[in-house]
């Protein structure tokens, strides 16, 4: 693992379906200057700047860390850009923190960002590479066949997909940064919006917003110069496996499980549900909740929809998934896997407003992406590991 | 700077001018298995790719290469949408943390299926300048001419064009191309000679830390210094006739007294703007290997200089060597590697 590291900053743009009001530049600086000031730092205390995005043909500007390298204050600087497909932006808050860990560097910014709204994300996932297979229907068609794959392997009752839409929504009207913040929000009104990939109805899945999140990371000295509580890095790690071979099981994929156990065993977590104190997952698709229950070790397999039905994974339940609103409430895609992990840290730091976990001492950040193939996670804590 | 890592093994494809029929992918999976032989390695502690989306038109041109790796059982694996000269970067870093040992890395390019000269465009501020719609020979035709107003001739220009084709020739990975002929402008002032070919290609480079890197290699060569600095995008603020960025990376990766050097220039005058830059004397050899104006294969390009300047390590025959990437408009983005035996 390195040396030890921690966020001291944190900064979020609120999600929106169009960010009109600002340029691509504009929006990345918003929740970079955020993150500094909650660090007490400007952008000269930067040694280095990563920047995290899905692919660049959902807006158009390819490598586009060239263009925006002055507004976010790397001129003169080292700059690095990351890009792993959905899990990009967990993945840039550890490329990031490699930076710090390898002893590269004291104070690193970190940003990711999408502004879906100049382009359809649907569309540029549909393009049809010659000799390749295609995902023609963006990325619910893709996924939807694996959800169904897990109702009939566990048997889950149809209503589970309904409870992670309802609860996720409930907790985004804590969260001020949230994007979709539907007051009354119901099962009813759940399954009264249409089915659009079955089992997966409109209010089941993530929306396409613009956003972006940032954080500064730091070295044990810099982290004991910070204004605000430090989260620390208990542990992090990636894991990828080939999107089509025969044998996958693209329900429960090995790589989440190795990135799970990689990760835990960094953080000396042996049983998930009890030592960590809240999480932060990507699911995009309401069912997920209970796919990922299973797929990071928080129940046996099979087990996870009864955990979601049991109110566990609740704002008040004993282990809760996504007090922020998670990827349903908010989803700038490229943004959306360091949102997870910004709002992990944000937990441990106690600064979540709204929406904190009370007491909240461990906190897992996760992303996948890809064809469920590649995923990013770590774990923060209040206490220097 | 903690540990010692060393570049112990490179391989690259025997890349071409035109479309040869080949994915992205099957261009790629020779090299990693060329790689691995010749390591003997299988499974790698950390992996790390850099190519670009746009040269394909499609998403994810990386989640189909890593079909090349096997990344089965699941794998350490990230990627990044530069050169895979960063990609290397990045898994030095990762090296740096002193839990795994070996990182493997790759970087791809199939230029010949799009228009490169446009997709560069792309690249720029997308309110601003890319709407103007300069092509990449446009714009470094702007810094080739910042270049020459600061005291250089377009001989000078040529003489690097005819030394790279002719170490192009000499060099069985690189393009057969002849000696600059009198042929017009392509962009004022630059000629055709002086701009990169269009080339199909793949690279792969191994890195090993400490005795792991012994074991592999007789000769690795270690990285002694690398660092990558960028500089403003707009080509208005800029002194194009310089490379700020390039004379600030080398000179954190401590760029003295190398024999010779590998350098990204994609242009003429990039490379003598960057020899300037990174302040090589004037007995360094240059782009031995013919450089990018002998075979460019797009975000593989600044890892085969890193590469290649490994391999005078490697074979014995040099003991201090230099690599550079480049990346953004007119240099705007520059990384040195500086390699020991």
């Amino acid at each position: 693992m390195g040396n030890p590291c921690a966020v001291i900053g944190v900064g979020q743009t609120e999600y929106r379906t169009k960010r009109t009001d600002v340029s691509i530049a504009g929006l990345v600086r918003e929740a970079a200057l955020r993150a500094l000031d909650d660090a007490g730092l400007t952008f000269t205390d930067i040694d280095a700047v990563v920047i995290g995005k899905a692919p660049d043909l959902f807006e158009g500007v390819m490598m586009p860390e060239a263009y925006l390298a002055d507004a976010l204050g790397a001129r003169g600087k080292p700059m690095i850009r990351v890009h792993t497909a959905g899990s990009v932006g967990g993945s840039t808050a550890l490329v990031a923190a490699s930076l710090v860990q390898a002893g590269v560097h004291d104070r690193v910014l970190v940003v990711a960002w999408e502004k879906q709204s100049e382009s359809n994300a649907t569309w540029a996932l549909s393009t049809h590479p010659p000799l390749s297979p295609t995902i023609v229907v963006g990325a619910g068609g893709y996924f939807a066949p694996h959800i169904r794959a897990y109702m009939r392997r566990t048997g889950a009752p149809d209503h589970i997909g309904t409870l992670v839409a309802v609860k996720d929504r409930q907790n985004a009207l804590k969260n001020p940064y949230a994007h979709l913040r539907i007051p009354g929000i119901s099962r009813e009104m759940v399954e009264s919006t249409p089915m659009l990939w079955e089992p997966i109805r409109y209010l089941e899945t993530c929306p396409s917003s613009d956003g972006a999140a940032a954080m500064v990371l730091a070295s044990e000295d810099a982290a004991r110069r910070a204004p605000n509580p430090p989260a620390w890095v208990h542990g992090t790690a990636m894991r990828s496996e080939p999107i089509f071979f025969a044998g996958r099981d693209t329900v429960n994929p090995q790589a989440g499980k190795d990135c799970a156990a990689d990760v835990y065993r960094q953080a000396g977590i042996t049983d998930p549900r009890r030592e960590l104190d809240c999480a932060e997952v990507y699911v995009p698709f309401s069912w997920y909740e209970p796919m990922w229950l299973e797929n990071l070790g928080f129940c046996g397999e099979g087990e996870g929809w009864k955990l979601t039905e049991s109110g566990a994974t609740a704002l008040d339940g004993d282990i809760p998934w996504n007090p922020s609103g998670g990827v349903l409430s908010s989803n700038p895609i490229g943004a959306s896997g360091l949102i997870r992990f910004a709002e992990a840290a944000l937990q441990v730091r106690g600064l979540a407003g709204e929406h904190q976990v009370e007491g909240a001492r461990r906190a897992l950040g996760h992303a996948y992406g890809g064809g469920a193939q590649f995923y990013a996670m770590w774990v923060v804590g209040s206490d220097r590991p | 700077m903690s540990r010692d890592v060393a570049v112990v093994a490179f391989a690259q494809t025997k890349h071409t001018g035109e479309d040869a029929g080949l994915t992205e992918v099957e261009l790629l999976a020779p090299v990693i298995t060329e790689i691995k032989q010749a390591t003997g390695l299988n499974r790698f502690g950390f992996t790390c790719s850099g190519s670009l989306d746009y040269l394909a038109g499609a998403p994810f041109s990386f989640v189909s290469a890593l079909d090349t790796v096997g990344a089965w059982p699941p794998i350490s694996e990230s990627h990044v949408e530069m050169d895979g000269a960063w990609a290397l970067y990045e898994a030095w870093v990762r090296l740096q943390h002193g839990d795994v040992d070996t990182a493997l890395v790759y970087g791809f390019g199939k230029t010949s299926q799009g228009s490169l000269r446009e997709i560069m465009t792309l690249q720029l501020d997308p309110y601003y300048l890319a709407p103007l719609g300069p092509d990449q020979v446009s714009l470094a035709a702007l810094q080739a001419r910042a270049f020459l107003d600061a005291g250089h001739k377009e001989d000078d220009l040529r003489a690097v064009a005819a030394r790279s084709r002719a170490a192009g020739r000499a060099n069985p990975y690189a393009l057969d191309l002849p000696d600059p002929a009198d042929e017009g402008y392509e962009v004022a002032p630059l000629r055709p000679h002086d701009c990169a070919p269009i080339t199909d290609g793949a690279a792969a480079v191994v890195l090993a830390a400490g005795d792991r890197a012994r074991e592999l290699s007789g000769h690795p060569a270690w990285i002694r210094g690398i660092d990558h600095r960028i500089e403003a995008h707009s080509l208005g603020v800029r002194d194009l006739s310089r490379s700020e960025s390039a004379a600030l990376a080398a000179g954190k990766a401590g760029a003295r007294d190398v024999e010779v050097a590998e350098l990204h220039a994609q242009f003429s005058h990039e490379e003598l703007i960057l020899r300037e830059a990174i302040g090589l004397a004037d007995d360094v050899r240059v782009n031995p290997s013919g450089g990018p104006l002998a075979a460019n294969p797009v975000m593989a390009t600044g890892l085969i200089r890193i590469g290649e300047a490994a391999s005078w390590i490697h074979r014995g025959e040099a003991r201090r060597t230099l690599g550079h990437a480049a990346s953004g408009p007119c240099l705007q983005h520059n990384l040195v590697c500086v390699l020991e035996a």
